[in-house]
């Protein structure tokens, strides 16, 4: 929690700097905002209670870390692959539908559309690049659901694409791969569990409310998910690889739970 | 050494107590970060007296704390079951002996000459507290998991209810814990007996 920014300088200092001077000015902006900064003082409550700061703090994150990767396997082990999310009436879906990133709305990516190509990598037979067209050709499928944010909040939306199993089985992807990821046009990066890659709902979205998704919520793709939270759904995917090596992800790297299913 | 049934409490609930004391203090100042990132009353909680640092940090300590609470909590519900404490130590609870007792408490009468009595204030009181207990249990899964347990969380009201209760509960166990360290720090003996056992 604490420590996981000053490596990140380590690998890419500018890069780091910039995004810290962002960071800091957005936080002055808008002091809501869940704010990196505030991760130094990630143990001041437990100062508070063991009355000290003694406390080896990496020792205790590394025990959390620990109690986090626990959680994965017992959320992978609870996860039903057959049960569905609640589905809502047009009616109910939430307008507007909240923009949430780790950037702000001035910050938001265009990606263009004629020269975007889905590059698909790693255990898979099928290596081409994928053109927005192609996507659009195969069997396409909608869904009305709850977007549930770590944060806590809950919206629902209307979501349209390519069921990502028929994607997957396309591709010719090894289906018992542990891992798929994710590397996506706004230096987002995650991955998850092939049996939420594999769960009928998990949708590689082209569209939002029927109509094609538009930047704000992750032009032009976005994988969605609803048996899992909000930071697991990458938005304006680039490239999509299936793997046994972990991947990890932008926000799991710096401490969110991995599996991070509803 | 003396017997058990000499004992005001017995060891087990001693450990149980105090092992749900940490899990609760854990969980109630993570849980009041989490709840900042996304509060739904107009206040925040103060972060100087939340766990945590941040909505991460939080969240690993209050799914770390959680498996505390749950384990020793199940722990004491059964072996309070299994040994018929409950029955007798909670049990028969009287609404009219309550309101009496309630009086007699706040006109400062009430006895405490024998601990390992619960007077019906406190009866109800700590039957409340398991209760609740459970009940933030229960709305915590839903929170967590609300797809993979779809009977629980229509019970709860879906996902967004879940969310006041789980709250809501909450802050019934803190108002129980304000009234259960004013009772103690009014009548110290009671805290000897929760370390010592009498």
């Amino acid at each position: 929690m604490i420590r996981k920014p000053s490596r990140q300088l380590a690998i890419d200092g500018d890069l780091v700097l910039k995004d810290a001077t962002k960071e800091i000015s957005r936080h002055l902006d808008q002091p809501t905002r869940r704010a990196f900064l505030q991760r130094s003082l990630s143990l001041g409550g437990l100062s508070l209670l063991s009355g000290c700061s003694v406390v080896d703090e990496s020792s205790v994150e590394n025990a959390l870390m620990t109690v986090s990767r626990f959680n994965d396997k017992v959320q992978a082990w609870l996860f039903d692959p057959n049960r569905l999310a609640p589905t809502y009436p047009d009616s109910m879906i939430t307008r507007p539908f909240p923009f949430n990133a780790y950037y702000g709305e001035d910050e938001i990516r265009e990606v263009d559309e004629t020269s975007y190509r889905l590059e698909v990598t790693g255990m898979v037979a099928d290596k081409h690049a994928w053109t927005l067209a192609e996507l659009r050709a195969m069997p396409q499928s909608d869904q009305i659901t709850r977007h549930i944010c770590v944060e806590g909040w809950s919206a629902i939306g209307k979501w349209g694409g390519v069921p990502f199993a028929d994607f997957l089985r396309r591709v010719g992807a090894d289906l018992s791969a542990k891992y798929v990821g994710f590397k996506c046009a706004d230096d987002y990066y995650t991955s998850i569990d092939m049996p939420t890659a594999l769960h009928p709902q998990t949708l590689l979205t082209l569209t939002y409310d029927s109509q094609p998704l538009p930047p704000r919520y992750g032009f032009p793709m976005k994988l969605r998910m609803p048996t899992k939270l909000g930071y697991k759904n990458p938005k304006h995917i680039q490239a999509i690889f299936v793997t046994n090596t972990y991947p990890g992800g932008y926000w799991e790297d710096q401490g969110y739970n991995w599996f991070g299913g509803s | 050494m003396a017997n058990d049934t000499d004992l005001i409490h017995p060891r087990w609930v001693r450990l149980t107590h105090w092992i749900n004391a940490l899990a609760v203090v854990v969980l109630a100042t993570s849980g009041w970060r989490i709840y900042d990132a996304s509060p739904f009353f107009a206040f925040e909680i103060p972060r100087e007296i939340t766990l945590g640092g941040w909505l991460g940090g939080a969240i690993q300590w209050h799914f770390a704390a959680m498996w505390l609470l749950v384990g020793n909590g199940l722990i004491y519900l059964a072996r309070n079951v299994i040994s018929g404490r409950l029955w007798h130590k909670f049990f028969p609870l009287s609404p009219r002996a309550f309101f009496a007792d309630l009086l007699a408490a706040l006109k400062g009468s009430l006895s405490h000459a024998d601990l390992s009595h619960y007077n019906m204030v406190q009866r109800a009181a700590y039957l409340f507290v398991m209760v609740d207990s459970v009940l933030l249990v229960l709305s915590g899964l839903v929170l967590w998991k609300s797809v993979q347990f779809p009977i629980l969380r229509e019970l709860l009201g879906g996902y967004e209810a879940a969310r006041r209760e789980h709250f809501l509960a909450m802050a019934a166990l803190v108002a129980f814990a304000a009234i259960h360290l004013l009772m103690v720090a009014l009548v110290p003996r009671t805290l000897l007996a929760m370390i010592r056992g009498r």
